[in-house]
């Protein structure tokens, strides 16, 4: 068959199989780059500093939990911790519920301001947290939250809530009449229609949105540190582990092992969720 | 029919409306109170406060008009760090862009078995506080006994080790090169979600036509994700200019002032001053003429891109 032979040797060596095999060990050779530091830091966790020093590779001669035990002690990274779920998931919960309500009254209904409030969004939207952080934290003194936690996770509630907002808006407005009508028809509540027909349609929004909401609570710096500056005991992972490098730069163990357990529950948390995240996100840029 | 009663029956039905979606603005407040208290507030305040000599949260204020504008467009430390925020931005977008769809459009192949875990490596810098990443960097890049250092000097790539955060002109790319590092993650997330809305028929309609591995994605798959790409640059470029954490974490602005962007010279002023008196309105001034200017390049981008909208459509009728 000569039309067969010519194709085989248009395409010689790689079959598929062999070219997915290819791509993968370049893609494991990135990945392995990629997650160098971070392993690194967890090797470097289970060493004395003296075996950091010499470099010794990245297997541990002799592991020790000592780092461990002395970040907990010495760094508070067990208070800072519980300071940082706090924030984190009370922030999560009162922006998604927040933000659904208010993207689903801008999606679907029509009331005198509306625009008026589209307007303000598109305004805002790009104001960068150096712009606002002297005002937030003015209004927090005031209103007696200037040193406490929960100044700190209401006003993380603000960092992405416009964003949020904007993915349910355009979400549930794409979700057709007919669900919302028959609700109405069985004579559900307005609140019963949102509560228990929209939201749960609306479910790769909310999961974006607690995931986004969690990473940037987790992550955030700049509005702990400026509350927690005269009040150590509140202070957030994120800004625990910078002052303890402050005050122990020689200690390179235990600053890797705090560092290590700072980053553990968001990491189980991405490995859990990851598969809904990305799903959810390309249904919100789909929608 | 006077016009008195015109206007008074508008406002008469402008009431009714209004009271008719009252359970509408019900469920605005919780929404409202949080876009108003730290959103809407905060950027108006901030335009008053920069009018003030204002020196901590408890001491009086006084009004001193334009003094503090006037003040900053003469430091040359305010420029240096204005100009810097948006070289770093200029910097990091795009290779985080590029970087980031190469991995997403190889990760999104079908084909490709392990592709979670893939992703999840990738993705780890995302979801590692940055406070954490600035610890382990300035250790890896030490140039006393960092295991970076010491592998350029086994190589014998160099024969002294580089001083990636204390050399003045290196400082700055070592901080971009460890942002995009950190970040890729969320745009390869991002591109990946774009992939997503990709038809399956359109990779079948490619088999038949014969048209093979990167043509496909650079004809076919391209031109339907670079909607998304306009998007996700305006994300990334605000997450760029809000780069303190990184900054602060490791370099403070240092060395003298050579990784300063805007972010760290507002902290500076506003509130870390060992011994110095903090200036409020100064450092509010300086955020305000931060703001301004990334709102008017955002509308200035925004009309570009309606303007190319606009002159490609007679060719696509």
């Amino acid at each position: 068959m000569p039309h067969d032979a010519r194709v085989a040797i248009r395409q010689p060596a790689l079959t598929p199989r062999m070219r997915r095999v290819l791509v993968s060990v370049v893609l494991a050779a990135v990945c392995a780059v990629w997650i160098y530091p971070l392993l690194w830091m967890v090797s470097a966790s289970l060493k004395d500093n003296a075996a950091i020093f010499a470099n010794e590779g990245l297997i541990p001669g002799r592991p020790t939990f000592e780092n461990y035990v002395r970040a907990w002690k010495e760094a508070n990274i067990g208070s800072y911790f519980f300071n940082t779920v706090f924030v984190t998931v009370g922030s999560v919960l009162l922006v998604t519920i927040a933000s659904s309500m208010m993207g689903y009254v801008l999606g679907r209904r029509r009331f005198v301001g509306r625009g008026l409030i589209f307007a303000l969004i598109a305004f805002t939207i790009f104001v960068p947290q150096g712009y606002t952080i002297i005002p937030i934290f003015d209004l927090l003194t005031r209103i007696g939250l200037g040193q406490s936690l929960w100044g700190v996770m209401l006003a993380t509630c603000g960092g992405s809530f416009v964003i949020f907002v904007l993915l349910f808006a355009g979400y549930f407005s794409q979700i057709p009449n007919e669900l919302e009508e028959a609700a109405k028809m069985d004579g559900v509540s307005f609140v019963k229609t949102f509560w228990y027909v929209m939201l749960p349609l609306a479910r790769p929004i909310v999961v974006t949105v607690v995931v986004m909401q969690t990473l940037y609570a987790w992550n955030d710096f700049l509005l702990p540190l400026v509350v927690t500056l005269a009040n150590p005991s509140i202070r957030t992972l994120s800004v625990g582990v910078y002052a303890f490098r402050g005050e122990n730069f020689i200690d390179w163990g235990g600053m890797t092992a705090a560092s290590t357990i700072s980053i553990l529950p968001v990491v189980v948390l991405f490995l859990f969720l990851q598969r809904y995240f990305i799903d959810g996100l390309a249904g919100a840029v789909k929608g | 029919m006077s016009d008195f009663t015109v206007s008074s029956s508008l406002r008469r039905r402008l009431g009714a409306r209004i009271w008719s979606s009252r359970i509408d603005y019900l469920f605005l407040v919780p929404g409202m109170l949080i876009f108003g208290a730290f959103i809407l507030y905060p950027i108006f305040a901030a335009e008053y406060f920069s009018l003030l000599n204002w020196s901590g949260f408890d001491a009086n204020a006084k009004f001193v008009g334009l003094a503090n504008y006037v003040e900053l467009l003469r430091d040359p430390f305010f420029w240096n760090a204005f100009g810097r925020s948006f070289l770093f931005t200029l910097s990091t977008v795009p290779a985080q862009m590029i970087i980031s769809l190469i991995i997403a459009i190889i990760l999104n192949n079908k084909l490709l078995k392990l592709s979670a875990l893939f992703r999840t490596m990738i993705f780890l810098p995302v979801v590692t506080p940055v406070a954490v990443i600035g610890i382990v960097m300035t250790i890896m890049l030490s140039p006393f006994n960092g295991p970076i250092n010491m592998a350029i000097l086994d190589i014998g790539l160099l024969s002294r080790p580089l001083d990636f955060l204390g050399d003045p002109d290196l400082v700055l790319w070592t901080l971009a090169a460890i942002y995009v590092w950190k970040w890729v993650g969320v745009t390869m997330v991002y591109w990946l979600a774009a992939l997503q809305t990709v038809p399956a028929e359109l990779y079948e309609a490619c088999k038949l036509d014969g048209v093979k591995g990167w043509q496909v994605t650079l004809y076919v798959i391209m031109p339907m994700i670079m909607p998304f790409a306009i998007v996700i640059a305006l994300i990334s470029a605000i997450s760029a200019l809000n780069v303190f954490p990184l900054i602060m974490s490791m370099t403070q602005g240092g060395p003298y002032f050579a990784s300063e962007v805007m972010e760290v010279y507002i902290f500076r002023y506003a509130f870390a001053t060992a011994g110095a008196i903090p200036r409020l309105g100064y450092a509010s001034a300086a955020g305000v003429f931060f703001g301004l200017a990334i709102m008017s390049l955002t509308i200035l981008q925004v009309l570009a891109v309606r303007h190319l909208r606009n002159r490609e459509k007679p060719h696509a009728a």
